[in-house]
């Protein structure tokens, strides 16, 4: 792994032979209240003032709403028309944090876990992610109790930590060295070895290995419970999410055509495991809520090795009643 | 406050209620609390301005069911509990209903219907905010209002917040979860957004108190309960009927008489 060095006044130049040699740039922008993820044309409209953005970055590899396929009758004959990888476009994302880069490790697994997904894939395949360190966290933030970081570079292609007068750029992956390429002499070697001073400070307050161990014999804690009274049931916190990835399929027809969709879902909602019959598995939010913790603390990490939480803190922030992730689990790590 | 909290230590001491439905202190703002003893109630927290409105924890079985409650409520949620036994979602029981009014005096009213007299002296106003975006609207030609209301519903992402926030979203199967037939698309895109709050502003249009929960829980903040704002504000300039105050003979869309106006149909 390269660690260079860029100056302040560089970084807008080499952002633009970036955006000339691929087809978008997304990155943060402000968007009145929030600040979101989208289509940038210039270096300028990048959001700088925040800590984090209300959605992740997953809906780049995995849309709220794709379209599987798209079918015309004609008569008898019917014509499929099939996901086109060619119409994926070569996109740099520009600006995520550390613990965004860190959510494709479960996504990769989920999208690749007993069929490889061609849509995710080749959106995987064709962005490259160029992350920044954060300088500033807030007391939503937990990255550093799973086993990320402020300056964590898993998940990059690229990780800038901006200094006073520049940025420290370590390149992490072959794509990142194409984008360094572009403006090769922009770069100089980078050796002070500070880079922890430019990082906010995120207090670690649990230990994962632990939590996750005792989580895996706590199906039946009444915790689920009391941690979820307040719970409304709503999509938020699954929605705003980097790494939650359920989604439904469904059916758009009009007449003689239509198409087939792909959509987030979230399991939060009571209807999420409804069965036809009238039967509903998690027929409670507590069951609900302990679904969505044992997911990303138990069920993924035993089958995918790897969590399903990267610490982001934007469920809590999105959460209309207050439901801190961190609080709760550090209550869980708590209980003896 | 003293007197609030002593009077719910009182009771759970006294086994009068199992559980105080009431506010404390969250990561950043007064959250939702459930408290079940005496000493927990020293944590509770009040303002006549807390969001999240709590009277939508009363239409929750699983969480009053095999409870006796007390709620600690705003003045929206009392208007709230109002509408909600005029809807007949109160059934008989008996919560005891706690409230501060803004001149710090503990309220306790035994029954929904106790509440009508108090707050048909409070009228229903939106913030100073809320009320310059809507003349902003107002001012503006329906294409640009269109374009306005467009942007704000790209943002959505059909988390059902607004709903789930909403005191009076307590539909069991609400429109949108409704697939045989699918009247509103499920998935987030331009017009389903907006099909889905046309909906959802049309189904509380008469029966919204106006206490901006919905547009306070929605994670991109849109500010969806100017929709609902403004239409409070076309039934008192059509029926007058004010505001956040549960009509006595019913919701004014809900019901018919002979001698309504019908000079909108044209
Ligand atoms: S569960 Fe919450 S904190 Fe963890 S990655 Fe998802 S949004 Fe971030
Ligand atoms: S935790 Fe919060 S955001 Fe998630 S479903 Fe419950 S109320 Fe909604
Ligand atoms: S629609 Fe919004 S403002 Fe009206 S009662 Fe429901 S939550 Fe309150
Ligand atoms: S809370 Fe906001 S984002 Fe969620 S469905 Fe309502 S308007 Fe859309």
């Amino acid at each position: 792994m390269d660690t260079l060095y860029i100056k302040k006044s560089d970084i807008a130049v080499w952002w633009a032979a970036i955006k000339g040699a691929c087809d978008h740039v997304v990155a943060p922008v402000r968007k009145d209240r929030v600040v979101e993820f989208a289509r940038v044309e210039n270096y300028e409209e990048i959001a700088t003032d925040y800590v984090q953005t209300t959605r992740s970055a997953k809906e780049v590899l995995f849309p709220r709403t794709e379209r599987l396929f798209s079918y015309q009758k004609n008569g008898r004959d019917i014509e499929v028309k099939d996901f086109d990888p060619q119409s994926v476009p070569v996109q740099v994302l520009w600006q995520v944090r550390p613990c965004d880069a860190a959510s494709v490790f479960p996504l990769d697994a989920v999208f690749n876990w007993d069929y490889k997904d061609v849509m995710y894939n080749t959106r995987r395949e064709r962005t490259t992610i160029v992350a920044v360190s954060c300088s500033t966290a807030d007391e939503y933030c937990f990255c550093t109790s799973v086993g990320g970081g402020a300056g964590d570079t898993r998940g990059s292609d690229i990780l800038l930590t901006y200094t006073t007068d520049g940025a420290i750029v370590e390149v992490v992956t072959e794509r990142g060295e194409k984008l360094v390429a572009l403006s090769q002499n922009l770069f100089t070697a980078y050796t002070a070895g500070d880079k922890d001073s430019y990082l906010a400070s995120v207090p670690q307050v649990f230990d994962v290995e632990k939590l996750k161990e005792k989580m895996h014999g706590m199906f039946d804690s009444t915790v689920w419970k009391e941690q979820s009274e307040r719970c409304l049931g709503c999509g938020a916190c699954a929605y705003v999410c980097p790494t939650c990835s359920c989604f439904d399929i469904q059916e758009n027809p009009k007449g003689s055509c239509g198409e087939r969709l792909r959509c987030w879902d979230s399991c939060g909602f009571a209807q999420f495991t409804l069965h036809t019959s009238g039967h509903n598995p998690r027929s409670t939010q507590a069951s609900r809520w302990r679904q969505r913790l044992m997911h990303k603390f138990s069920y993924i990490p035993q089958r995918q090795d790897s969590l399903g939480c990267t610490g982001c803190g934007r469920c809590s922030r999105a959460c209309p009643v207050d439901m801190n992730i961190k609080e709760h689990l550090s209550s869980i790590d708590k209980i003896q | 406050m003293d007197k609030l909290k002593a009077k719910l230590k009182e009771w759970l001491e006294a086994g009068e209620i199992t559980l105080a439905i009431g506010y404390k202190q969250g990561t950043r703002e007064a959250r939702p609390f459930f408290c079940r003893t005496a000493e927990d109630v020293e944590q509770m927290v009040f303002s006549n301005d807390f969001q999240p409105n709590l009277a939508v924890y009363l239409s929750k079985k699983e969480v009053v069911k095999d409870e006796k409650v007390a709620i600690v409520c705003t003045i929206s949620a009392l208007r709230s509990i109002a509408y909600l036994a005029r809807e007949n979602q109160i059934g008989q029981s008996q919560y005891k209903i706690i409230h501060l009014s803004p001149n710090d005096e503990l309220m306790i009213f035994r029954s929904p219907w106790d509440i009508d007299a108090y707050i048909e002296e409070i009228p229903s106003t939106p913030s100073e905010e809320d009320r310059r975006v809507i003349e902003m609207l107002d001012a503006m030609t329906p294409s640009e209002r269109w374009a306005w209301w467009a942007a704000q519903f790209s943002k959505c992402i059909k988390c059902y917040a607004c709903r789930a926030a909403c005191p009076m979203c307590y539909c069991t199967r609400c429109i949108v979860d409704n697939n045989r037939p699918q009247w509103i698309d499920p998935w987030a895109s331009p017009l389903s957004n907006m099909e889905w709050q046309i909906n959802r502003v049309m189904h509380l249009a008469g029966r919204c108190v106006g206490c901006g929960a919905c547009g306070a829980a929605c994670p991109e903040g849109i500010p969806v309960h100017l929709l609902n704002r403004k239409i409070l504000d076309n039934i008192e300039e059509n029926f007058g009927m004010p505001a956040g105050i549960a009509p006595r003979e019913g919701a004014v869309l809900n019901t018919y008489k002979p001698e309504d106006k019908e000079n909108f149909i044209k």
